[in-house]
């Protein structure tokens, strides 16, 4: 399983990497292995605000549906439109093309606080 | 299972376990006051034949389009039934299809699905249609629901050239959700600029109009459709889909949601029901459809296979996420206009539309000439329009119902304040010897022979 390092995980299976000031988030490889394949992203609107532990959105796969939680709070700024045409992206590069969102975070350094690094996601998985 | 009624003994033994002697015994704990004390006023038993003649004098009570010249419409309209969509849908595979719950066995079920969708989104001039819904009315209810989710608003803005009923249904159902409704007024039955763009605003979550209209009115709605748009809100057309061989379909107009009632395709009026709810959209919003959609794919050997593409997730495993709880179709109704419309194809569907329109042009004129009797609105009338006769509608329909002739629907059975308004409706099987006979029958009314 496919663990970057230079990532924050949460416990719900999303990834976020903060380059600059804006943070890029998407789901883990473990994520979209148990999911399988991915047939549609509900996309949030740009400029819609994110709160850290809410919903953002919904992933859809051939079995099942589940719902994106954002790691940070902020306000998006892009969203991957890709994935409307070709969510199995996701499937293929979780960690690059695959993003979904990218947020402009509001209170960054007392929300990682709330996020897991690449070993203990390792742990969490794993169990 | 057999209904068996209970014999004496076998009352006698169930009141033994019990335990008491007697039925009267039995009830012995409820105060004789609260007690009826008496038997049931219900007649003996009679034999079938019995049975079935005195149903039959009553249902000779109604008054029905066979027996009288049917000139009602309203929504629901007299057209003619081709002998082979009967012979075709009452075969056992249509007529016997249960709810394609395992769908890759329902092969032929899914094949007729997707034919009707297929031709409901060519009629619409709109790329997505469902497997249909129970009826106009919970189709537009439902159509207000999605615009609600899409937009994230809660305003709805409707012409009163809606259908009253159409409207009183989706009002019902989304009062709850806290959905607001503003009505702008027709004053000559057009839906125009005038009074709906007054009421648009960025909090609008759908405009709603008809099309062609409650009184039979085709109205230019295009500059409506985008000013809607202008203030990001959907625009929602309740739509005939019988009209749709002559007119510029909601499609080409501009529509994101188009609703309407299947009933005038291949399907009788049986006093209100079942009828059939059509319900198309734009791509955009193909997720938010409620209800099914069946699509066309491929099997691993590169066969042809019909499958349920889309049933929104949230309907089943995501409950408390679904915006409809609709998860079914109107499966024999919707098999029924499928082959009514392949029988007609786009050139029958034409000629039956200009036959409307022709019977319907050609009353209109006639009753021009009858002093007190008034056609209510300008503009091109498809297969209805609103006349106003002297007195009181309800007083002239029954005249004319006397005398073999269904004349109409008076307006005040709508909730509308308009006494002398009656709604005339001529379908293709109106014949110029029944149009002359309310010719007639008006002009004697309007000179005294109603008295």
């Amino acid at each position: 399983m496919n663990i970057p390092s230079g990532y924050l995980y949460t416990k719900e299976h999303e990834w976020v990497k903060l380059e600059g000031d804006i943070a890029s988030v998407g789901i883990t490889d473990f994520a979209q292995g148990e999911l399988g394949d991915v047939v549609f992203v509900q996309l949030p609107s740009i400029g819609s605000k994110a709160v850290q532990g809410d919903s953002f959105g919904t992933i859809e796969a051939v079995k099942a549906v589940a719902e994106l939680y954002s790691p940070l709070s902020g306000e998006v700024v892009e969203v991957n439109s890709e994935l409307s045409a070709t969510p199995e992206i996701i499937n293929r590069e979780p960690y690059s093309s695959g993003w979904i969102v990218k947020i402009r975070p509001t209170n960054f350094e007392a929300e990682r606080l709330n996020l897991l690094s690449p070993e203990a996601y390792k742990d969490l998985t794993s169990a | 299972m057999r209904y068996i009624p209970n014999t004496p003994d076998d009352r006698r033994e169930m009141l033994r376990e019990i335990g008491v002697s007697s039925f009267e015994e039995l009830l012995g704990s409820i105060p004789t006051p609260l007690r009826l004390n008496r038997q049931l006023t219900i007649p003996d038993g009679q034999s079938e034949w019995q049975v079935r003649r005195d149903l039959t004098q009553m249902a000779e009570k109604n008054l029905n389009a066979t027996g009288h010249a049917c000139f009602m419409g309203a929504g629901s309209y007299d057209h003619y039934v081709p002998a082979a969509v009967n012979a075709i849908a009452s075969r056992s595979e249509f007529v016997t299809a249960y709810t394609p719950y395992q769908p890759e066995v329902a092969q032929g079920t899914l094949q007729v699905i997707f034919e009707f969708q297929s031709m409901i989104c060519e009629l619409y001039g709109m790329p997505v249609a469902n497997a249909s819904l129970y009826d106009c009315g919970t189709a537009l209810s439902e159509a207000v629901s999605m615009a609600r989710a899409h937009t994230k608003r809660t305003r709805i803005v409707w012409s009163e050239a809606v259908h009253p009923s159409y409207r009183r249904v989706a009002q019902t159902n989304n009062l709850a959700l806290g959905t607001s409704f503003d009505i702008a007024h027709c004053p000559n039955g057009q839906q125009t600029m005038d009074s709906i763009s007054m009421l648009l605003g960025d909090d609008v979550a759908a405009l709603v109009l008809q099309y062609p209209n409650f009184y039979g009115l085709v109205d230019d709605l295009s500059q409506l459709v985008e000013r809607a748009h202008s203030h990001g809100s959907l625009v929602i057309f309740i739509t005939d889909p019988l009209a749709m061989g002559l007119y510029t379909s909601p499609g080409q107009l501009g529509a994101d949601i188009v609703v309407g009632e299947g009933q005038s395709l291949g399907n009788y009026m049986s006093y209100g029901g079942p009828y059939l709810g059509l319900f198309a959209a734009s791509n955009e919003l193909t997720r938010l459809v409620p209800g099914r959609i069946v699509g066309i794919t491929k099997d691993v050997d590169g066969r042809r296979g019909f499958v349920l593409t889309l049933q929104t997730r949230e309907q089943h495993i995501r409950r408390d996420k679904a915006t409809s709880n609709i998860c079914t179709n109107q499966g024999l109704i919707a098999a029924r206009a499928t082959f009514y419309l392949s029988l007609l194809g786009p050139q029958g569907l034409k000629a039956v539309g200009e036959a409307c329109c022709r019977r319907t042009q050609y009353l209109i004129e006639k009753l021009r000439s009858i002093p007190g009797f008034s056609i209510a609105h300008e503009g091109h009338h498809f297969r209805e329009f609103l006349l106003r006769v002297p007195g009181d509608a309800r007083h002239f329909y029954k005249y004319m119902a006397d005398n073999g002739i269904l004349a109409g629907v008076p307006l005040t059975k709508f909730g509308i304040n308009d006494e002398r308004g009656i709604l005339v409706a001529l379908t293709e099987t109106r014949t110029k010897v029944e149009i002359d006979s309310y010719v007639s029958l008006a002009s004697e009314y309007a000179s005294g022979g109603s008295k």
